[in-house]
Formats: structure tokens, C-alpha cells, sequence
């Protein structure tokens, strides 16, 4: 008698939790029954005397009953100031035709060359439709648009979900295609094509011809293929982990078309510049876990990413936040992360004269051998009706460093691989 | 620095398909036990926003991207 009490007591508190919490898988996956939720940032990325660029984002949901998710989100993004050009220091001053070939610009003696001709404005738009379609299977698609000045990406996503084991596992496998078209100012440069100079020619159409004869005509495109397979787990009452594989096809034009090599002679003295190569293909594989937890007065993760793919890439992220709620309506946030990053195969800081040209090579620092560390800070206030008011204020630094290349003569007197310190500011609102 | 990694990393990657396998069957609780993960700052995007504009910028000034979902669309940013 007393165990069939138990027994359907047990049942009785299990049916109603199922549809307590039948509700609440409901309401993380549609926030509010026929509701719209928005979601609002401006956020300015600052780096010392380089990159400066302010990003506005929106975001918009919209359920549809308690099934259909429509996710819609703008960016529109300015960037502005100097960017490093590859080249490296001299101890004179250094000219440099512009990437259109109209005009130049001169970079001090002991400076790292920074091209100053970089500014773009991008817009992108994406949407995404999330449908439940039963208590075990979720799918979504969506599409992807970017466009800046000389670089359109357009893309579609897809993805399945599977829950079982009374939802304390999740399946989910996603894919996503994207088509670039990159259409460089002044046209996409002949692989390690020398820079030419106006002062070199007696007129302007010689110069331009000159000018032609490194570049490609017409703009080029680059497709990617992306796969990514994931499990969430629930571990206990307070903690969930989640793994991910990801694997990433690329191929077509992957040059940054703005980038160049300094040519260097035994005494590190440059006597010329060529624009850098690098290969049409790369295959990409990453794997990710996190864990969650919920505490009593806030909330923690952790996570690693691993990455490698067959330019010899190999990075290592460690990444966590820590929430602390002050009152139910006020936190604080810090956010922490480490970044290492092995270079590709073909990246050098420059070429030495006299050297057979490599197939592929770049110098841009992005590829080269770097650590990175991130430390931040957010405040987030909740305020009637639901709405709550964040900011985020972050250090990032990055922390190039030479690859083992020996540096000849005069070189060794500069700092090639320069810090790039930047700030992250940022102001949100959701309601 | 990396030769230090690379056994901790194959050990997380490890972990990771050990844990997802095993995990199906053995970790988890009771439906009425998930009154935390119901919270809004444990939804695995409570923090969407802020997520996608730090992948915008580290995809845009680092080597590698992606991971925690999909490397996503493209731009001319790196």
C-alpha cells in the first residue's frame, strides 16, 4: 500500500513537472507566446594608432505560438585608421603605393609600416527560422548577407536537433554554405607581383600600365562549406557541458589582397615589395567544450577550443565568464580569455633577395606564431518590464611573435612583431 | 608553448567523446530537477549579442574562427 502510494505520488509529481518544464523548454526556445523581443548594441573597437571601427546591431525575434521562431538581426559596421601592411621596419623612412595605385604614403624611419588607407562601411542582414516540431525534434534555416565595398558574402544555414534521454541530451548537427566575392580596390594583385612607383615612370599611362601588369582582372570568389556536430548534456541539477566538431571547407581566393612582403637583402635592407600568395584551399577542424553552471548568486562557464587545419594552423582558447549578481537587478561580469595560435606554413615576416620564390607566403602577423589574452568587465542592470541595460568594457592584446626566422643585419634593431592593444566598449539594450 | 598544448589538448578531445558517449546513459536528472537550466542566464545564448560581435572580432584579427557554432558568413574584415 505504502509503495503504491509512493509510486503514484512519484507519477503524479512527474507528470507535473514534465509539463512545468515542458513550458520552460518552451519559453528558453520562444521567449515570449506571440511576443517580440529586441536586442540592441553599439559597440566600439579601438586599437592604438591602427584599426578603429564602431559597430551598431539589432536583433529581432518574433514567436509565432509556441513552435515557429523568427530571428531577424541588422549590423552595420565602420572601420577606419591603419592596418599593418606586412612590410617590415627600416631605419630609413619607407613609400608605398597605395593598394588603388593611386597615390602614396611614407611611413617613418623604425616604424612598423601601417597602410592608412583603410575604411570600409559593411551592412549585414540574416534571418533564421527555428520550427519545433515535435517534443524531440527542433530545426532551423536561415540565410546570410554582407556587404562592404569590395566584398559581398551571401550564405545558407541549416540544422537538426534531437533531444532525448527526458532531455538531458541534445544532438544537433548544422551545416552552412557561404559564396564570397572579393573584388579588391585596384584589383586583386599578381602573386608576389612587384609594387611599382609613379616616380619610376616618365608618365602617367606608362605608370599605369606598369600598375596593370600586377593585377587580375575582374573579382574572384571563395565558397565555404562548413559541418558542425554537437551534444549538451546536462551533468547535475546546476551544470551542462557541451562538445562540438567542427569541420570547414574553403577554397577559392583566401589572399588578403592588401598585404605585402618586404624583400630584404643579407644586411635587412629592403629593396622592394611583393604582394603576398597565399594557397585556394583549406580544410579546417575545430573542437570545442564548455561547461555551464548555475550558482546561487550567478553563473560561470569555461571553455577550450582547439583548431587546426592543413596551413598547419593550430590554436588553443581558453575562455571564461563569471556572473555575480549585487541585487536580482543588478550584476557584475568578468570575462576572460587566452588565446595561442601556431603560424601557417607560409608565413614569413619577409623575403630574402636572392631566395627562389616559395609557392606561398605572407607576413601578415594574423597567420604568423601569436598569443592573445582578453580581460573585461560588463554591468548589467535589470529594469521594469523586463528590459535591462548592459556594458561591457574589454582589453585585448595580442602578442605577435617571430616564427624562429633569423633576422638579418639592420632588422634585428626593430620590433617586427609589435603588441596590438585594443579596447572593446560596449552599450546594449533589450527589451 | 604549443608541444605543452597539444597533450592537453588530445586529452579535452578525449574527454569530450568519452564523456558524450557515456553521457547519454548515465549523467542527467529528473525532470522536475531542471529549475536551473529554466534561468535565463543559463540558455546556452543568453548573451547572443555579445557573442557574435567577440566572433566578429576575433574572427577578423586572428588565424583561426568558429567552434562554438558555425564560422558563419563571411566578410572581407581578415
Amino acid at each position: 500500500m505504502q509503495l503504491t502510494s509512493k509510486q503514484s505520488i512519484a507519477s503524479a509529481l512527474a507528470i507535473a513537472s514534465c509539463s512545468l518544464i515542458g513550458q520552460a523548454n518552451a519559453a528558453e526556445a520562444v521567449p515570449a507566446n506571440d511576443d517580440w523581443k529586441v536586442d540592441a548594441a553599439i559597440m566600439y573597437y579601438g586599437e592604438q594608432e591602427r584599426v578603429q571601427a564602431v559597430e551598431a546591431i539589432g536583433n529581432v525575434q518574433k514567436a509565432f505560438g509556441d513552435k515557429s521562431l523568427l530571428d531577424m538581426k541588422v549590423v552595420i559596421d565602420s572601420l577606419t585608421g591603419s592596418s599593418a601592411s606586412g612590410a617590415v621596419a627600416q631605419g630609413e623612412s619607407q613609400t608605398f603605393t597605395r593598394p588603388s595605385g593611386k597615390g602614396e604614403y611614407t611611413v617613418g624611419a623604425g616604424d612598423t609600416p601601417l597602410d592608412d588607407t583603410f575604411h570600409d562601411t559593411r551592412v549585414q542582414l540574416s534571418a533564421n527560422w527555428q520550427e519545433v516540431f515535435n517534443q524531440d525534434w527542433t530545426g532551423n534555416v536561415g540565410v546570410y548577407g554582407s556587404k562592404e565595398f569590395d566584398y559581398l558574402s551571401m550564405g545558407l544555414n541549416a540544422g537538426l536537433e534531437r533531444s532525448f534521454n527526458k532531455n538531458n541530451t541534445t544532438l544537433a548537427l548544422s551545416g552552412a554554405f557561404t559564396h564570397d566575392v572579393v573584388d579588391p580596390v585596384g584589383g586583386r594583385p599578381v602573386a608576389f607581383s612587384e609594387m611599382v612607383y609613379r616616380s619610376d615612370y616618365n608618365s602617367d599611362t606608362e605608370y599605369q600600365a606598369a600598375f596593370d601588369q600586377t593585377r587580375l582582372s575582374g573579382d574572384d570568389t571563395k565558397q565555404t562549406s562548413d559541418i558542425m556536430f554537437g551534444v549538451t548534456q546536462i551533468l547535475n541539477r546546476n551544470w551542462l557541458m557541451q562538445a562540438n566538431y567542427g569541420l570547414s571547407s574553403v577554397s577559392g581566393y583566401m589572399s588578403d589582397p592588401y598585404k605585402i612582403l618586404s624583400e630584404v637583402d643579407s644586411n635587412g635592407i629592403t629593396q622592394g615589395y611583393r604582394y603576398e600568395s597565399r594557397p585556394d584551399s583549406r580544410l579546417k577542424h575545430s573542437v570545442y567544450v564548455m561547461t555551464k553552471g548555475a550558482l546561487d548568486s550567478g553563473v560561470v562557464d569555461f571553455s577550450y577550443r582547439y583548431s587546426t587545419d592543413d596551413w598547419d594552423i593550430t590554436s588553443h582558447t581558453l575562455e571564461t565568464h563569471y556572473r555575480y549578481y549585487f541585487s536580482p537587478s543588478f550584476y557584475g561580469q568578468l570575462h576572460l580569455r587566452y588565446y595561442q595560435q601556431q603560424a601557417a606554413e607560409f608565413y614569413q615576416p619577409f623575403l630574402t633577395m636572392g631566395d627562389t620564390l616559395p609557392e606561398y607566403a605572407s607576413a601578415d602577423y594574423r597567420i604568423g606564431d601569436m598569443t592573445a589574452y582578453t580581460i573585461g568587465l560588463k554591468f548589467g542592470q535589470r529594469l521594469s518590464g523586463g528590459h535591462e541595460m548592459t556594458y561591457r568594457l574589454e582589453y585585448y592584446q595580442q602578442n605577435p611573435e617571430n616564427n624562429g626566422t633569423e633576422l638579418p643585419g639592420q632588422l634585428q634593431n626593430y620590433d617586427l612583431f609589435p603588441s596590438v592593444k585594443a579596447i572593446v566598449a560596449q552599450v546594449s539594450y533589450s527589451f | 608553448m604549443t608541444n605543452v598544448f597539444k597533450p592537453i589538448g588530445k586529452t579535452v578531445v578525449a574527454l569530450a567523446i568519452a564523456s558524450s558517449i557515456v553521457g547519454c546513459s548515465s549523467l542527467g536528472v529528473q525532470p522536475w530537477e531542471k529549475d536551473q537550466f529554466a534561468r535565463e542566464d543559463m540558455a546556452l545564448n543568453s548573451e547572443k549579442l555579445d557573442l557574435s560581435l567577440d566572433d566578429h572580432i576575433y574572427f577578423s584579427k586572428e588565424g583561426t574562427s568558429g567552434g562554438r557554432s558555425l564560422a558563419g558568413g563571411g566578410c572581407g574584415c581578415n
